[in-house]
């Protein structure tokens, strides 16, 4: 376990890490929202990033898929670094995400959705799309069937498939925006509380997918969560913001434990 | 009303459920057949054909017009800068404007003794295509990465620029005495189409300009279906709908936005080529703003992102401003007993036009289908199927 006295250069790697943050800041005018966070996500983990309300996990996110450059510090995926990358590349080198408050398209239906999601695993580009050449035709056609694959394999039943994403009741649009990640065939997938507004039942089935998709996608997976039951099942390592800091980071139970992370949930004891 | 409502989308679905699944390529064939005969219907050079022709040349702006609004949800007061630049075009590739050059290429025996730069129609519609493809390029680079309302302002004022440019370019010498626009003068003498076998077109014989821009009109349609239901049109809409999500599902925003404007402006300069040689005359008082809105309003009232309702609500304001007001109803209120005639207050009966589909039919005439989808379809009963499907979301993994 670190503490932010430590801005040594990352602790050394469990495995081969997938995601590496280096000294990441982030300010908005004179707000530090972000501050001086290095963490890493080990291959084929599941981490999760916790912290009270406005503690920054959200905008460490944002930073992560390239909606917001860092002030300071870099962001490498594998070897490569992204801290400059805009969010469709970064798409395109395998990170994928979801968000906290849903944002599929609306007017398009739950398969389109997710097609849209496979654009940068597409080629057809203007010409291609106008002459509809027969490699456009069965590269429309097969994304069309995978769409639908993955809708199945997220839980949604066929009747919802073609309706559209507004017209979702609250659970399946949770799934379809899973399947729209996974469309674009991520090695990381991002998870913005993904059980918020869910039932207990609901979380935990959501917690057994998690892992079946690590496993059978070859997946990493970072997600933000607020119910501990959650983290505590499902992350192999948990690192918790407060106030745009690292405060603590470990195994969960180690995390539990720790008299700095109980404080800035439940406050100094008297 | 609302059961009425309900009643007649019930007997629609059902006669769309008993119709052969190749119904609908049969209707747009006939169509097409309808569009092929229809001027032996009217005589050759009647006030009817003039205006179908015009209307249809505005179809063919409102299908351009749909991509960058309907598709692509970019608010572009500015349109009638494409119109201008593709009027201009035809302009510079098709009259003896550009006096001291000596190009020719596949014209009439006469144009091709003439100085200047003659090109033959098609290949003017392909240059202006590129022209207001690559301008689009130009004006959508700093303004496309605006958002919502700033977009609309920017592109208004591109539009005015150009139509200032447009006045003020026949100051601006290209060399040899030559100006790049003719100004409020207009260039004039513009070449007619020529095709070998077929010869000049005569404004004495309007039904080959019909045939020209019906067959414009359905090579924009065609590029139009293609683009709706392909991975570019999936990525347009996507942008409208929720721009940031669309960034992170790995759409490139400006690159994606640009092809949309781009389109849009070529389709809208190839109008523009038409109207140049139909109007034989490129005149810099053509392009005002309110040219702008008026095919904004046949887009909206149409349906705004449908394809065939930008066609018919081109057509539906062509021929009102064309034919029933000039020619069919100019002297309505003479008749009783007003000293005025209709055209002068043709603005006002658009204005009220627009009001009254707003107010009746606000998803416009014939309505995109997603929003049809939105607005027809009942809110789903969320809690109830939240219930009833108990978590699982790994159901079938």
């Amino acid at each position: 376990m670190s503490s932010t006295e430590t801005p040594s250069p990352a602790p050394p790697a469990v495995a081969l890490s997938v995601l590496r943050a280096e000294h990441v800041t982030k300010m908005f005018g004179g707000l530090v929202a972000v501050n001086d966070i290095s963490f890493q996500v080990p291959q084929h983990s599941i981490v999760s990033l916790i912290g009270p309300n406005g503690a920054g996990k959200t905008t460490l996110f944002n930073m992560l898929t390239g909606l917001y450059r860092p002030t300071q510090g870099r962001i490498l995926l594998g070897e490569r670094d992204i801290t400059r990358s805009r969010p469709d590349i970064i798409t395109r080198y395998g990170v994928a995400r979801t968000f906290q408050n849903i944002r599929l398209f609306g007017a398009m239906t739950a398969v389109e959705n997710v097609m849209v999601g496979h654009h940068v695993r597409m080629r057809a580009g203007l010409f291609g799309s106008i002459f509809r050449p027969p490699w456009v035709r069965r590269e429309e056609l097969q994304t069309r069937e995978r769409a639908r694959e993955l809708l199945a394999y997220v839980g949604l039943r066929e009747p919802a498939f073609d309706r559209l994403a507004v017209q979702l009741p609250y659970g399946d649009q949770r799934r379809v925006e899973i399947a729209r990640a996974l469309a674009s065939q991520p090695k990381l997938l991002l998870l913005d509380e993904p059980t918020a507004g869910m039932n207990p039942q609901e979380s935990r089935a959501l917690t057994e997918f998690m892992r079946t998709m690590r496993d059978e996608l070859k997946l990493t997976i970072l997600l933000i969560e607020h119910d501990m039951k959650v983290v505590m099942g499902v992350s192999e390592r948990v690192t918790v913001l407060d106030y745009g800091k690292k405060i603590a980071e470990g195994k969960p139970a180690e995390v539990r434990a720790d008299p700095g992370v109980i404080e800035a949930y439940l406050g100094k004891q008297a | 009303m609302s059961e009425l409502r309900a009643q007649l989308r019930e007997w629609r679905e059902a006669v769309q459920k008993r119709l052969p699944p190749w119904s609908n390529r049969t209707l747009v064939g006939l169509l097409i057949v309808i569009g092929i005969v229809l001027p032996f219907l009217f005589s050759s050079s009647s006030a009817f054909m003039n205006a179908t022709i015009i209307a249809v040349a505005y179809a063919v702006m409102s299908l351009g017009l749909n991509i960058v609004v309907g598709f692509a949800g970019l608010l572009d007061l500015g349109y009638v800068a494409f119109y201008a630049l593709g009027a201009y075009s035809l302009g510079w590739l098709g009259s003896g404007f550009f006096f001291k050059a000596q190009v020719h290429a596949l014209v009439s025996p006469v144009a091709s003794t003439l100085p200047g730069v003659h090109l033959n129609f098609i290949l003017i519609l392909i240059g202006a295509a590129l022209i207001c493809a690559a301008a689009g390029v130009v004006i959508g680079l700093p303004t496309l990465r605006l958002r919502g309302d700033y977009i609309a302002i920017v592109t208004l004022a591109f539009g005015e620029i150009i139509a200032v440019v447009a006045v003020n370019g026949q100051s601006v010498h290209v060399g040899g005495g030559m100006t790049l626009t003719a100004g409020n003068l207009g260039i004039s003498a513009v070449d007619a189409p020529y095709f070998p076998g077929i010869g000049s077109f005569s404004l004495l014989n309007l039904r080959p300009w019909y045939w020209l821009i019906f067959a414009i009109l359905l090579f924009v349609l065609f590029v139009n279906l293609r683009l709706r239901d392909s991975r570019l049109g999936r990525a347009w809409v996507a942008l409208r709908e929720d721009e940031v999500a669309a960034v992170s599902m790995g759409i490139p925003l400006v690159k994606t936005k640009l092809l949309a404007y781009s389109i849009g402006a070529a389709f809208g300069g190839m109008s523009g080529a038409f109207f140049g040689t139909y109007y034989t005359v490129v005149n810099a008082a053509q392009f005002q703003f309110g040219f702008s809105i008026f095919i904004l309003a046949m887009v909206i009232i149409g349906g705004l992102g449908s394809i065939w309702g930008a066609v018919v609500g081109g057509l539906a304001l062509g021929y009102i401003n064309n034919y029933l007001i000039p020619v069919v109803l100019n002297n309505l209120p003479s008749k009783v007993g007003f000293n005025f005639q209709l055209t002068s207050v043709e603005f006002g009966i658009f204005g009220f036009l627009l009001v009254i589909v707003m107010l009746l039919r606000p998803q416009g005439l014939i309505p995109e289908r997603r929003r049809r989808l939105e607005l027809t379809a009942e809110v789903a009963p969320v809690d109830a199927q939240l219930a009833e499907a108990p978590g699982t979301p790994g159901g079938a993994a």
